[in-house]
């Protein structure tokens, strides 16, 4: 970088070495938004899960309720820098949501209240790699950070952690989301740094 | 305009508008871009694109109708490259100087 | 747009360049105005803003926009910096910027907010916190013989006014009216405030000489909340949306 002024280093904290490559440290939640933070209310909310065929799978606040939730304890790296370490959610593994769908599909893109899209390999939201997450730090997830439930897959950049998930849509072919259509990296691995298209 | 940034709600809270455009939209383009009327694919309200309802810098800028809401226009800019999406948008009406 | 007001042209506005730190002037608490060298500074309109950009030694960066406080001096320009609590490039340019130093500027920029001499009629300022600064740009290129304006400037508390001493100064020139409104602390009946500490209103917005009829350009800037509270204000008072013009900033700016 050509030009340094002098005595800047933004707020931020030094590595502890689980930091993925161009990452630091934040002690607060940032809020990154596209847009409006939508409020929908639990008796409206639904998730659906459409498949190539066009097979559609639904399920009600009580229902998602109802499925055996996980407590993982994982790390989370935005694209934009900071990295958040051992943060605890509450959540239905995407393994006990898919397990009844039957798809050839390779790829999902993810839908959310407000319009919001991501795409990503159908196997990153297979194995314990991913959640439909509702409690943040033992509380219910605050709309700002995607409440009542948003999309958790921590081994990819927190984009593809779509807020305020609603649908799943399983396609035979990688489909760009929101930020992958404007120069963000369809798969997006921290470790590898793929922030950007050709990363 | 200040800072938009602080402890509670950093890089990439609503809260501006499309004056803030002004910057980035100026590597792009040869004249001032804000002061140009935008009409929404939505709704089909026009709007100058100083008065968009604006979220980001970060991961992008994304800029929205007044009206309804609506993506009207998205920038990008990564480390080579500026990404630009106007597809929101029907026309822009850009004044000329004379 | 005004030609020659920006005779650098284009290319000149485009790039980022250093802007040194030649003085650092402390306005209130939680404000300072930073003068800036910038080589071959192109001139620039009232309203227009900048964007500053700091770069860590890792390469790390962040910018931010900040509107022009005053007309330029040759190669110097001023911003004024409200300091936002953990703020990190705000509390920097506050507190840390040693003078000699440069950030990397690009600017000015922005043709909407603008106030340009030649344009016809009076002139309504409507600043909600620092909101102001772009204002007091406006009123500082104002000529001696200019059009009316008036400023009405909605701030916490007296401690908070920024450009106080000038403010009151301009308010007292023909031609100028400032008026404050405090929304937590008001500076007393005794200082000759009558009115009681609270949110703008529309009576706050409403002045023989200032209405609809009078065809004024309305500038509001401000917080988010603040700024469509009083263009609602304006717009139910009659006064053409086509002569409001807005600029807003983040909810914590004010």
């Amino acid at each position: 970088m050509s030009f340094v002024t002098r005595g800047f280093h933004g707020r931020r904290r030094d590595d502890d070495g689980r930091l993925p490559p161009g990452q630091h440290l934040t002690g607060d939640f940032p809020v990154l938004s596209a847009g409006p933070t939508p409020r929908i209310p639990l008796d409206e909310w639904e998730l659906w899960v459409a498949t190539e065929e066009g097979t559609r799978h639904t399920w009600s606040w009580a229902e998602l309720m109802a499925l055996a939730a996980d407590e993982p304890t994982v790390d989370i790296h935005c694209v934009t820098s900071w990295s958040k370490l051992d943060t605890t959610w509450r959540g239905v593994s995407l393994d006990t949501i898919l397990a009844d769908v039957e798809t050839a599909a390779d790829y999902a893109l993810v839908h959310s209240y407000g319009g919001y899209t991501t795409n990503l390999p159908l196997e990153d939201l297979l194995d314990g790699k991913a959640w439909v997450a509702y409690e943040f730090e033992g509380d219910d997830l605050h709309p700002e950070h995607g409440g009542p439930a948003r999309l958790l897959v921590p081994h990819l950049y927190f984009w593809k952690s779509a807020k305020w998930v609603h649908g799943i849509e399983l396609v035979l072919e990688d489909t760009p989301g929101f930020w992958e259509q404007l120069g963000y990296h369809d798969y997006g691995d921290p470790w590898r740094e793929q922030r950007y298209q050709g990363d | 305009m200040q800072d938009k940034d602080s402890g509670e709600e950093p890089v990439g809270g609503a809260g501006l508008d499309g004056n803030v455009l002004a910057g980035p939209l100026s590597e792009v383009f040869a004249v001032d871009i804000t002061t140009a009327v935008g009409r929404c694919r939505g709704c089909g309200a026009s709007s100058a694109i100083a008065t968009l309802r604006v979220h980001g810098p970060q991961p992008g800028l994304v800029g929205r109708c007044p009206g309804c809401d609506d993506v009207l226009l998205r920038i990008v800019r990564t480390p080579d490259a500026v990404w630009l999406d106007l597809g929101g948008l029907t026309s822009l009406r850009i004044p000329s100087a004379g | 747009m005004a030609r020659a007001a920006i005779p650098g042209g284009l290319s000149a506005r485009r790039a980022w360049r250093p802007a040194r730190l030649l003085e650092r002037r402390v306005e209130t608490a939680s404000a300072s105005t930073l003068v800036l060298e910038v080589a071959d500074w192109p001139g620039h309109l009232p309203g227009q803003h900048v964007d500053l950009r700091l770069t860590a030694d890792d390469g790390y960066t962040a910018t931010r926009s900040y509107s022009l406080s005053a007309p330029a001096e040759g190669d110097r320009v001023e911003v004024t910096v409200q300091r936002v609590p953990d703020g990190e490039v705000s509390t920097f340019l506050c507190d840390d910027l040693q003078l000699g130093d440069a950030a990397l500027l690009r600017g000015p920029v922005g043709g909407w907010f603008v106030w340009r001499p030649e344009q016809p009629g009076p002139v309504l300022l409507v600043a909600g916190g620092s909101g102001v600064v772009p204002l007091m740009a406006m009123l500082r290129a104002r000529p001696a013989d200019g059009p009316p304006f008036r400023l009405v400037y909605s701030v916490r508390q007296p401690d908070d006014v920024i450009y106080r001493a000038e403010l009151d100064a301009l308010g007292r020139a023909e031609g100028v009216d400032v008026r404050y409104v405090f929304t937590r602390r008001g500076a007393g009946e005794d200082d000759g405030d009558e009115r009681p500490p609270g949110r703008l209103r529309a009576a706050d917005l409403d002045a023989a000489g200032w209405g609809p009829a009078d065809a004024p350009t309305c500038y509001v800037c401000g917080p988010t909340g603040f700024v469509e509270a009083a263009a609602t204000i304006l717009a139910a008072a009659g006064h053409d949306p086509a002569r409001i013009r807005t600029e807003r900033f983040g909810p914590s700016g004010s």
